[in-house]
């Protein structure tokens, strides 16, 4: 098991500086960092470019170039972002937490119910109910989240505004503006509907898969041999179905990640809300290689790291996978 | 029995109905729309008018009739999600036939490339690629204008390959240990016989399967652009439903109500439609392969 966990350690960096180096070729050709330098400081003098062609690794040769960026990257010698000159990990920190926040909450909200309703769902296939849960996930998983965060923003804040007087839930940000401190209530509150968004295509997804491997495995042939011996319907469900049910799903799980953050990205988008994703986009649109870079490392890594959980949980929860 | 496999799908043959009529609205586009796509509806005042007689549901914020726009941007959605289905599906199952048939190398770089793309956010990856073939100058006269029709089709064409190669790469790969398959060979078929006699006919209901989701993933990631303010530039031919719904964010805090609902529901109602149609497809031809083995 250690073997295996260090071998595939050995593996995630290489393939972390693999990835890396493609991200900053892409971004390179895709966005052109020194132009949008110059078109975000247009009296900037030739010393200043060239300044900023070497901290940020932009040298003609891509190779030497990503090892120059590496190396700056590596001891902490950021550059600073091409707009207002800020420093990048602050800005970086910031956004993370409250990406976290965002993203651990819809994940758990979202996982929660999606286990319920696949577990409901799953008791008696064809049934009435089942249909409904199934369609209802089919209708979640076919919205698109933006379509749901217009839609609930529209009902819960701007109709319900117009409707009862005062918006059930505010629509931007994390604070109302001007606030400062920590404020547990105040903010569940502006975080409800941006969870709401990315947790609809959580509970949608996971019900489905819930539902599809729980079927396999109440068809198995240990499921029979279970109910054969007399063990209760109750512990025969959770001990030997749900158990079995979930092994396949840890593993989807972690390559949703990719899909989570992508939900998180447009649901802060729609609500204002200062992540990663609000990050991303801003700091893409102007072409800030400075801040880019930073973000892009995070993900590729989140990625590697959650893959590599996978692989691991996968291997511990299912007793039949030998790895050696 | 494939096909009645697929009728007995209620939800499927309703959807397809629907798309049929949404279909035949859009081909006779100057018949069933009532404006152009840029005409008011009236004189001045004629902006943010509500659902009206003479404007069945509603109007822009420059009085232009959101029934007709819808009409127009359905039919530029459409194309843009069939097109760029056709090629995709096109290109992922030969990529992934020849992948899934050859192994090796090929096959283990394929996936590590497809498992890459697949992992990242959509929307990133999205909008970075959108860039780089934006940049690259001697693929311009391919590509066109970054803010054309052809071009978004060609960006979705490059997205929508990997994930059809890989479900064709599965297909195959369970078909190649079959009995007739290694009757072709014995007889001394080629390769590319095999592929194109054997593989990819028997592959036909998991590539009918892809197609329909590429369209769906297609249409839904043009209005994905579009809302960002990357899509097809609004114009005489090209508005199309990405754009009304990026409009309709705008139109939110106002509280004009239906410029969001409108558009939102259509891209609902045609990605649920493409959806359950593709889970009947999936149906009808997955338990015809159970017999089969």
């Amino acid at each position: 098991m250690i073997r295996y966990i260090l071998r595939r350690l050995a593996w995630a960096l290489p393939t972390m500086l693999i990835v890396t180096f493609l991200v900053y070729v892409a971004l390179r050709i895709g966005t052109n960092p020194v132009e949008s330098y110059k078109r975000s400081n247009p009296r900037v003098t030739p010393e200043k470019i060239q300044q900023y062609i070497d901290i940020n690794g932009l040298d003609p040769n891509y190779v030497l170039g990503y090892f120059r960026w590496l190396n700056n990257f590596l001891t902490g010698d950021w550059p600073r972002s091409i707009k207002g000159s800020r420093e990048v990990w602050p800005a970086l920190k910031d956004a993370m937490a409250n990406t976290l926040r965002l993203g651990i909450a819809a994940t758990v909200v979202g996982v929660f119910f999606g286990l319920i309703f696949g577990l409901l769902a799953s008791l008696r296939p064809g049934g009435s109910r089942d249909i409904a849960i199934n369609t209802g996930a089919f209708v979640g998983i076919s919205i698109p989240p933006y379509i749901s965060a217009i839609l609930l923003q529209l009902l819960f804040a701007v109709y319900w505004q117009r409707w009862f007087g005062s918006s059930l839930f505010p629509t931007s940000g994390v604070y109302p503006a001007g606030h400062t401190g920590f404020d547990l209530f105040l903010m569940l509150k502006f975080m409800a509907l941006p969870t709401i968004v990315v947790a609809i295509q959580i509970v949608a997804t996971y019900s489905r898969y819930l539902r599809s491997s729980l079927l396999d495995v109440l068809n198995s042939d240990y499921m029979r041999t279970a109910r054969s011996k007399g063990i209760s319907e109750r512990r025969i469900l959770i001990h030997h179905g749900m158990r079995n049910a979930l092994i396949p799903i840890v593993t989807v799980a972690a390559i949703d990640f990719g899909s989570i953050v992508g939900g998180l990205i447009i649901s802060e988008n729609i609500f204002s809300y200062p992540g990663m994703g609000l990050y991303f986009l801003k700091s893409f649109g102007d072409g800030d290689f400075p801040l880019l870079m930073p973000w892009m490392v995070i993900i590729v890594a989140s990625i590697l790291i959650f893959n590599l959980i996978a692989d691991i949980s996968y291997a511990w929860l299912d007793p039949r996978i030998r790895l050696e | 029995m494939a096909f009645r496999r697929f009728v007995s799908h209620r939800a499927a043959v309703i959807s397809c109905v629907i798309l049929g009529l949404l279909t035949l609205l859009v081909i006779f586009a100057p018949f069933t729309a009532r404006y152009g796509v840029n005409e008011s509806v009236q004189v001045p005042p004629n902006s943010f008018l509500t659902p009206r007689a003479n404007a069945w549901l509603g109007t822009d914020d420059i009085g232009r009739d959101l029934y007709s726009r819808l009409i127009y941007g359905v039919r530029v959605s459409l194309i843009i999600g069939l097109l760029s289905a056709l090629i995709s599906v096109t290109i992922g199952s030969l990529v992934g036939a020849i992948a899934g048939f050859r192994g090796g190398k090929f096959d283990d770089i394929m996936m590590r490339v497809t498992d890459l793309f697949l992992a990242f956010p959509f929307l990133v990856t999205l909008l970075i690629v959108r860039n780089v073939l934006g940049a690259i100058s001697w693929i311009q006269p391919i590509t066109g204008e970054m803010n054309s029709v052809r071009f978004i089709i060609l960006l979705f064409s490059i997205f929508g390959w990997m994930g059809v190669a890989r479900i064709v790469r599965g297909q195959v790969l369970s078909l190649k240990e079959r009995e007739f398959i290694e009757a072709a060979r014995a007889v001394g078929a080629s390769r590319r016989y095999i592929i194109r006699r054997h593989l990819l006919p028997n592959s036909i209901g998991p590539i009918m399967v892809a197609l329909t989701f590429s369209v769906v993933g297609a249409i839904t990631g043009e209005s994905t652009l579009a809302f960002f303010g990357y899509g097809p530039q609004a114009g005489d031919g090209a508005t199309s439903l990405g754009n009304l719904v990026g409009a309709a964010k705008g139109a939110v805090q106002t509280g004009f109500w239906w410029l969001a609902v409108f558009p939102c529901l259509m891209l609902v109602i045609i990605a649920l439609s493409v959806n359950f149609i593709g889970d009947a497809l999936r149906d009808a031809t997955d338990t015809q392969l159970d017999r089969g083995n």
